[in-house]
């Protein structure tokens, strides 16, 4: 028989989906998968804020989850921007080649 | 019981597909792999009663963001990035900080069990015009100005997206 379902799980769900994300920023080269991995942390975030508005049985995390998507969207739209004019320059996508302003 | 076996459904079909996100060479399977990452985060809204987050999440995550995500994948060309390397050369380090990040937190989980109790769910109360109306009223009743915000944010990140992408303006 399985246990039933508590807040602790949807917790611990969340820090894995973190650390995937921590995992996907700190080892990838590649500029677009990075954002990818932005996306999987906000998720983390979402799941996280949600599972506490259920416990809580208040709508407040709900709507904090709704900013945490605008905000994601915005950095979406900007980032992939940010990587076109990237891409136009210095035609790569490899953030370990962009060292332009490297000392 | 049937809310458990969906809760590590979908829990899996998140995690799986985060993984494959992180691991995978090409970039447009890293895209898919999120779709389905995102789609089990989706069923996981709607098992915490969040049903209007739920449609948000398919409409603009998995419609919007990931579109968006392709048409910029297919816009840079990324045969070659897909047959260099894939990781940095300083991997381990980045896999050692998460992980002692992901240490950390089992630790402090661990350690704090005890103390830290969690109040057990409410049963949610029934509300008048469900989930959405519901919403809607802390949404533009208590926190209007933030919402308002929230817009001026989305017009700046138009601007900016629209300037940064544009060759010349």
């Amino acid at each position: 028989m399985l246990a039933p379902v508590t807040t602790a799980h949807y917790l611990v769900l969340s820090a894995i989906l973190l650390l995937i994300g921590v995992v996907g920023i700190l080892t990838r080269r590649n500029v677009i998968v990075l954002m990818m991995s932005i996306e999987i942390i906000l998720n983390a975030v979402n799941v996280n804020l949600i599972a506490f508005a259920r416990n809580l049985d208040q709508l407040e995390g709900q709507v904090f989850a709704i900013f945490v998507i605008c905000v994601a969207v915005a950095e979406a739209a900007v980032g992939l921007g940010i990587l076109i004019a990237l891409f136009r320059n210095k035609e790569t996508v490899q953030v370990d080649e962009i060292d332009l302003l490297k000392w | 019981m049937t809310e458990t076996v969906f809760f590590y459904c979908f829990a899996a079909l998140a995690v799986a597909g985060a993984i494959l996100t992180v691991t995978m060479r090409n970039a447009v399977h890293c895209a898919i792999s999120l779709i389905a990452s995102l789609g089990g985060v989706a069923g996981l809204y709607l098992m915490l009663h969040a049903e209007f987050l739920f449609a948000v999440q398919i409409v603009l995550y998995i419609g919007g963001i990931m579109v968006l995500f392709l048409f910029v994948i297919m816009l840079v060309n990324l045969e070659a990035a897909a047959r260099e390397r894939q990781f940095h050369r300083s991997w381990v380090g980045g896999l050692l900080c998460a992980g002692g990040t992901g240490a950390m937190l089992a630790w402090f989980w661990l350690r704090g069990a005890g103390t830290l109790r969690l109040p057990p769910a409410v049963q949610p109360t029934p509300r008048e015009g469900g989930n959405v109306e519901s919403l809607a009223m802390v949404l533009f009743r208590d926190y209007l100005v933030p919402f308002e915000l929230a817009s001026l944010l989305l017009l700046v990140a138009i601007v900016g997206g629209v300037m940064m992408a544009k060759k010349r303006i």
